[in-house]
């Protein structure tokens, strides 16, 4: 298994195999204060991380860079690493559970770095992120290290954030619990970027790791939200064919996406291609023959991970391919048309998808920003009011995406357009669409909840935002 | 213009606040089956802050009160009509007596707290055999009357039929409703579709009740207001239509002529009548929306 | 004036709020206010609240108050209907 001989009958170093993730680590020479890298496709169901930090803690490394591409609930043992002094930094694009609220308390001395899914990418190719060691979790892999993540008992479609550290880290080590017969196939991620490959029982919980099938939500309000949504488009002058679409896995996201369709149907327009995040809605799109391909850089649920093993018009893509500005070409800037959710949205259409409506860091912008910023219309669809909590704020707490990049706010009580995009406004008017100012509909919301006291935040900042260029756009502070 | 008239339990903070936005053209806080005999205090002072505080901007407020059975319709009223609704909707109807009391018991508050009188109207609920007999004079029995409406899953139960989702049972009942209420220039409302799942089986007995004369149709379910509302939405060829026939009466009158054709058809007085309605209907929709 | 009994009224659905009232033996009101939007709206609920207290002039009373989100309207409606029951008028 992988051994070779070279010329003269010397064993050359070609046996990838190693017994445990310690040799691993050791092998590829992992030092105090070096950066090791994660992808997030196994989510919620993720095991490899937290593996491999206790390894590495229990070897008694110090002062490591944690690149993670998401960190979710199940991370909750990085508090402890990062108590310990095991992990000083934190370099991601979303951020949601203990790990976060930790850090929003105040946990790490250096600010979390959080970037988005196009600017990961960029900051790794062009050596702003250097990636000393990768560790990739992989559902399927043969001793050579050609990886993919379409088969095997923790499949979870699409390898997508897992291509540039794969491309750029100094030693790449892939994880599996499915070791198969030399070469695999299809292949994600080939044998030319791979140093090491371990053996492991398991490298994730399938629950966490993508849901049975995404369902539209059977919230009324959500459906009011989907329905206006999908009008806007409807009457955006952008529904045409060859058009292309991204939508978020929320509930009211995919309902627009359900309205969307019937819109199609009726007026037999196929669009070309479905980006981002797959659901099995987007699925069912393609196999109707709405859409002409998906090109998917993550899997949200099985349906859409049976697809990309199944069907050629489903193509998985990297992370770069997907939105990296600085990329020879990225999908998001041949995008029509997206949906995008919020948790704050201000008067200036400026986006918070970082922290919630206490301060908390919950989330980030994933591809949030990149999406609006490439799309030709950027659609944020939220309620109003949830609770007694406006969705509409004077200032949000945190920029994840600035609002000269969002076109119009839908929720069930008005929609509001970007002043920068007045045709749209008048089209949508026109149209019979109950578009309100923006400014308006803040009065409306406050009128039903009174104006809610500022958030007050402490005076250390626990994390920087990163936009998909570079710049850093916002600070987020500590809650008291 | 009442197509869909949703209803909404009295005593729900979070559907009072959203009863607004899914595009009812009136709403109906319910204070008599959708709570329960403990909570009617709480829900008639909820639903009376809601009338007083909330902004319902173009949609209809309609209150359900408990029957004239219960111990709780007097207390209903005497918290409800201070706040200003703009129909109050008695169940359980069976006769012109019924409404007699409700509307002196209404004019005596309206009296003593000098709130203008006859403002708010009435839609009364015809759920029984009696009931349904009594329509027209029900439909007469008071100037507040501006619609009538039927009742399918208690009728049912009184006539001792299985109700069913085609709605064979009740098609009588419906009948008579409408003729009722045409008689009595007011507007018929249909009885609500129960099955909140099947949107199928909720457009054809929406299709159906149009057909009969309807003028719309209550709904128990938000989703199944934008249905509702389709059906009741004259079409563009309806539209259409009747500003021809409209055109042509007034041709008709300028030459003078007695009788007008269009189409080869005879336009009578009926026929002008529809498509005033229906020219209304639309003209109040400006713009399309089904919302 | 004094409560007859202790009460309850309203629920801990969303948009709801969970309010409990008891006659204590001494004078003043006695408040606890638990909210998921206490950080943005606590002193306003602890104004609705006072508000209908004062309507009804009701002293020598332990409120709690377990919001969900309510909009003073539903607050309000909330206490006054708990203050009735517990002056025995209603039920």
């Amino acid at each position: 298994m992988g051994d070779s001989r070279d010329l003269e009958g010397r064993q050359v170093a070609v046996k990838k195999l190693v017994g445990s993730l310690k040799e691993a680590i050791k092998l590829c020479g992992l030092e105090d204060g070096m950066t090791v890298s994660f992808h997030h496709h196994l989510r919620n169901g993720d095991y490899v991380l937290n593996m491999v930090m206790d390894t590495i803690a229990e070897l008694g490394y110090k002062e490591i860079k944690v690149a993670a591409s998401a960190v979710f609930p199940v991370h909750e043992p990085l508090i402890n690493h990062i108590k310990q002094g095991v992990v000083t930094q934190i370099d991601t694009n979303y951020m949601s559970g203990p790990v976060g609220e930790a850090i929003s308390r105040g946990l790490m001395s250096n600010p979390v770095v959080f970037r988005t899914h196009g600017g990961r990418p960029r900051a790794i190719e062009t050596g702003e992120l250097p990636i000393d060691v990768a560790f990739i979790a992989a559902p399927s892999s043969d001793c050579y290290g050609n990886i993919n993540g379409v088969d095997g008992p923790s499949a979870c479609g699409s390898l997508g954030y897992a291509f540039p550290d794969a491309m750029h880290a100094e030693k790449v080590v892939v994880i599996t619990d499915n070791l198969v017969n030399y070469p695999l196939t299809p292949i994600s991620i080939d044998q030319t970027r791979v140093d090491y490959v371990v053996v492991v029982d398991s490298i994730g919980d399938p629950k966490g790791i993508v849901s049975g099938s995404t369902r539209i939500t059977r919230d009324p309000v959500g459906l009011t939200i989907a329905r206006y949504a999908a009008e806007v488009i409807e009457h955006s002058g952008l529904l045409n064919d060859g058009f292309s679409f991204q939508t978020g896995a929320g509930g009211a996201s995919l309902a627009a996406a359900y309205y969307l369709k019937k819109f199609m149907k009726e007026k037999g327009i196929t669009g070309s291609f479905g980006l981002g995040g797959i659901t099995g809605y987007f699925v069912e799109l393609l196999e109707e023959g709405l859409f002409k391909t998906l090109l998917d850089v993550q899997c949200f649920d099985l349906d859409a991970v049976r697809s990309i093993k199944a069907n050629p018009n489903h193509q998985e893509i990297s992370a770069s391919f997907y939105a990296n500005p600085e990329s020879k070409g990225c999908a998001v800037d041949k995008l029509d048309i997206v949906i995008l959710g919020a948790t704050e949205i201000d008067t200036s259409f400026n986006v918070n998808v970082h922290t919630d409506s206490n301060g908390i860091i919950m989330g980030g912008s994933g591809g949030h920003s990149d999406t609006a910023a490439g799309s030709k219309l950027a659609l944020i669809v939220a309620p109003l009011i949830r609770a007694r909590l406006p969705v509409l704020v004077d200032r949000v707490l945190t920029i994840t995406t600035p609002g000269d990049t969002v076109d119009v706010l839908v929720t069930e009580r008005g929609i509001s357009v970007n002043p920068k995009n007045e045709g749209l406004r008048e089209r949508l008017t026109e149209a019979g669409l109950p578009v309100v100012d923006i400014h308006e509909l803040k009065k409306k919301a406050e009128a039903l909840t009174g104006k809610p006291n500022p958030i007050k935040t402490g005076g250390k900042v626990v994390a920087h935002v990163e936009y998909r260029d570079g710049r850093i756009i916002d600070t987020i502070k500590n809650t008291e | 213009m009442r197509r869909s008239l949703l209803f909404v339990p009295g005593n729900s903070p979070g559907m009072i606040l959203n009863g607004c936005i899914f595009g009812a053209d009136s709403v109906v806080f319910d204070l008599e089956d959708a709570v329960s005999t403990g909570e009617k205090d709480a829900a008639r002072i909820l639903v009376r802050n809601a009338l007083k505080t909330l902004d319902y901007g173009n949609t209809e407020r309609i209150v359900r009160i408990n029957s004239l059975k219960t111990p709780y319709w007097m207390d209903d009223l005497n918290m409800i009509i201070p706040a200003g609704p703009d129909v109050i909707m008695p169940p359980k109807v069976q006769g012109d007596e019924d409404i007699h009391r409700i509307e002196s018991y209404i004019s005596g508050i309206e009296k003593d707290r000098g709130i203008p009188a006859g403002r708010i109207k009435l839609i009364p609920l015809i759920e029984s055999a009696l009931g349904v007999e009594k329509a027209f004079e029900i439909a007469v029995a008071s100037k507040r009357i501006t619609g009538i409406f039927l009742g399918g899953e208690d009728l049912t139960a009184d006539i001792g039929a299985k109700r069913t989702k085609k709605g064979d049972e009740i098609f009588y009942s419906r009948s008579r409703i409408v003729i009722a209420a045409k008689a009595a220039g007011v507007s018929a409302i249909d009885t609500p579709y129960t099955d909140v799942n099947d949107e199928e089986g909720l457009i054809q007995d929406a299709v159906l009740a149009r057909g009969m004369g309807f003028n719309g149709k209550a709904v128990i379910s938000p989703r199944h207001v934008e249905h509702v509302n389709r059906v009741f939405t004259p079409t563009e060829e309806e539209i259409e239509y009747a500003r021809r026939v409209l055109e042509a009466t007034a041709r008709g009158e300028k030459e003078g002529k007695g009788a007008v054709s269009l189409d080869g058809k005879m336009i009578d007085a009926p026929i002008v009548a529809r498509a005033k309605q229906i020219l209304e209907i639309a003209e109040t929709l400006k713009g399309g929306r089904l919302r | 004036m004094k409560l007859a009994k202790m009460s309850i009224a309203g629920s801990l659905e969303s948009n709801d709020a969970l309010i409990t009232i008891q006659p204590v033996d001494k004078r003043g009101v006695e408040l606890v206010i638990e909210s998921i939007v206490e950080k943005q709206f606590k002193d306003r609920i602890e104004k609705a609240v006072r508000q209908v207290l004062k309507d009804y002039d009701i002293d020598g009373v332990y409120v709690r108050v377990q919001d969900r989100g309510a909009l003073d309207c539903t607050l309000k409606a909330r206490m006054e209907a708990a203050i009735l029951r517990g002056k025995g008028d209603l039920q």
